[in-house]
């Protein structure tokens, strides 16, 4: 081993290979961008309520207990697939709206946020939106 | 210690242990919560106390990686540091920034926080990892530039190795990576394949080039086996590393509504992933049995061969676990991921830290090594950690695959809430277990204050 491959070698192997596989990902990125117009629902995103969904979802970060396509952290249920679970962006909106401030006793318990009606729209516009993406059949059930 | 500048790196080292302790306490906050729902609330609520375990946890790793460098690039530069005053300068800016986001997210809700901290300037908050306010990101690129300006300019200055190299490699990429995180389409597709950049081509990217040239550094010091041996090893693991894990990014791209083909580039690339581990755990062992000298660090030489170990499980075996697009169908988003990531980042990322904090922080205390009786009880607060990591790691994989069987797979799948219920006698278990891993911690952090008969430097 240590007579032809030098160090040299291995530093230059090292140098090639990952900007062959870096090309390849980008490559792969590039190809990614053109396909995903056909899966993310992009055009559900020109009804503003969907961005404004998600940044009440983003500053009061709900992913830091639950989980969105299966990112984020297990403490509470899964919500990509919300609307679809409890039934209706009516009944997400009166589960959040109906959360006990001081929590339940001994229990796991959402906080209450006391959002506006508004604000709720825009929460349950932006989860029917992700409910919609197509990821390829995944979670494996209406459990999540 | 051969040059004065190193010394900067011991308030760097004092502060990221500082930060991990806070960062366990916090984790056993949400573990407690786990079995306790309401343990804290509304006061502090489990993603308040998620938000304080993840991100004290990146940012003591980072003080960590920055007070290595400083450490060992004036050693295998053979110049003093470009700027010592600066590297001091940027310890307080860095340090005193981190408090004061974790006091934000303590003391007001996160929403309020956002308000406060312009996030509708550029909206980057709330999402995982990357809660930290809009100022709290821009004072990182900030700290980030400047520390690799410091670096890049010393070793420009000074003889360039390939431990240098490798590092600043890592360090140029992991602050490069770190600006997707100002990229925040309102398409969660979109917004979720870059998200990855930052979180998976750091942990399985470029951090591992910084691990890779931390260990390195230490095996030529503690063994004293030729450089031109290790360096080759170095080149060797780290095109493992990144052959393997630029693509085996795509294991995070089966179930966010990115095409399907990332099902099957995903699962080789990822499959592959233990290998430069494994290669990482072979190095350790084969410079420790070929060392020409006994240093007198056991237990630096101890925390070495613990990192290549337990890297190659928490990282290598527990990642492959699940990581195949068939299984990872079944397991992802569950407490397996939860069990593969605190293995993981222990003994990859918190280890190779404590390796070179164990090796560095006598010589900069004046002596070649602590006092046999500290290293003795350095040693247990090791084996107190380690245990208590692979237990609680065992522990989460049984909730997990409960969880997976009753949630996902049997005839009745059960809700997430019932089924939680079903598996807290293991979240018992693992909040116990990280009990022990706090009094490991204590251990540890006590064996720095232990006298008794030193040899000088």
């Amino acid at each position: 081993m240590s007579g032809s491959f030098t160090t040299t070698t291995a530093r230059n192997i090292f140098y090639g290979g990952t900007l062959f596989f870096l090309l390849v990902f980008l490559a792969l990125t590039f190809q990614n961008e053109q396909i995903i117009p056909q899966r993310d629902q992009r055009a559900m995103l020109s009804n503003p309520q969907i961005a404004a969904g998600k940044k009440l979802w983003e500053t009061n970060n709900c992913v830091g207990c639950h989980t969105l396509l299966g990112e984020g952290a297990y403490f509470a249920p899964e919500l990509g697939n919300a609307v679809v679970r409890l039934g209706s962006k009516e009944a997400v909106k009166a589960f959040i709206k109906t959360r006990p401030a001081e929590g339940i006793p001994g229990r796991r318990s959402m906080p209450q946020f006391n959002f506006s009606d508004q604000d709720l729209d825009n929460i349950a516009a932006f989860l029917e939106y992700v409910s919609k993406i197509n990821t390829a059949k995944w979670p494996p059930n209406i459990q999540g | 210690m051969q040059y004065q500048s190193q010394a900067v790196a011991k308030p760097y080292f004092i502060a990221a242990l500082a930060l991990f302790a806070a960062q366990i306490l916090f984790g056993l906050v949400m573990g407690l919560q786990y079995v306790m729902g309401d343990f804290l609330f509304p006061h502090i609520p489990f993603n308040v106390a998620r938000m304080v375990h993840t991100n004290a946890l990146i940012v003591w790793l980072l003080m960590g990686f920055m007070g290595a460098a400083y450490y060992l690039v004036p050693e295998e530069t053979e110049t003093e540091l470009f700027s010592p005053k600066l590297a001091i300068a940027l310890f307080w800016i860095f340090l005193i920034a981190a408090g004061l986001t974790v006091v934000g997210y303590l003391t007001v809700p996160y929403a309020t926080l956002a308000k406060m901290t312009g996030n509708d300037l550029l909206p980057t908050m709330g999402r995982e990892f990357l809660e930290q306010p809009l100022i709290t990101k821009a004072g990182i690129v900030v700290v980030a530039l400047a520390f690799l300006f410091n670096i890049t300019m010393t070793v420009l200055k000074g003889r360039k190795t390939a431990i240098s190299t490798v590092l600043l490699l890592g360090l140029w990429g992991l602050a490069v990576m770190f600006l997707f995180s100002f990229y925040n389409p309102d398409n969660v597709v979109k917004d979720k394949f870059y998200w990855w950049w930052v979180v998976h081509l750091w942990v399985e990217g470029v951090w591992e080039l910084i691990l890779g040239a931390i260990l390195a550094f230490v095996l030529i010091k503690i063994t004293g086996v030729d450089r031109e041996v290790i360096e080759k090893w170095l080149y060797v693991i780290i095109t493992l590393t990144l052959v393997t894990g630029i693509i085996g990014t795509g294991h995070h791209y089966y179930w966010i509504g990115t095409p399907e083909y990332w099902q099957v580039w995903g699962s080789i690339f990822s499959a592959l992933e233990p290998i430069p581990f494994f290669a990482m755990t072979l190095f350790a062992f084969n410079m420790v049995n070929r060392r020409r000298r006994e240093h007198p660090n056991k237990a630096a030489t101890l925390w070495a061969l613990g990192t290549g170990v337990m890297s190659f499980l928490g990282a290598g075996v527990w990642g492959f676990l699940h990581t195949l697009a068939p299984v990872n169908f079944y397991t992802h988003g569950t407490q397996i991921t939860a069990a593969h990531g605190h293995m993981a980042f222990y003994g990859a990322y918190v280890m190779v830290v404590l390796t070179i904090i164990s090796y560095a922080m006598p010589l900069m205390r004046g002596r070649a090594a602590n006092s046999n009786k500290s290293q003795v009880v350095e040693m247990w607060g090791f084996w107190l950690m380690t245990v208590s990591i692979v237990f609680i790691t065992l522990f989460l994989t049984a909730a997990g695959i409960l969880q997976v069987w009753l949630q996902r797979v049997s005839d009745n799948p059960m809700p997430f809430m019932v089924a939680q219920d079903q598996v807290s006698l293991f979240y018992w278990m693992r909040e116990w277990t990280g009990v022990v891993f706090l009094v490991g911690l204590v251990v540890y952090l006590w064996s720095f204050f232990v006298k008794g008969e030193e040899k000088s430097a």
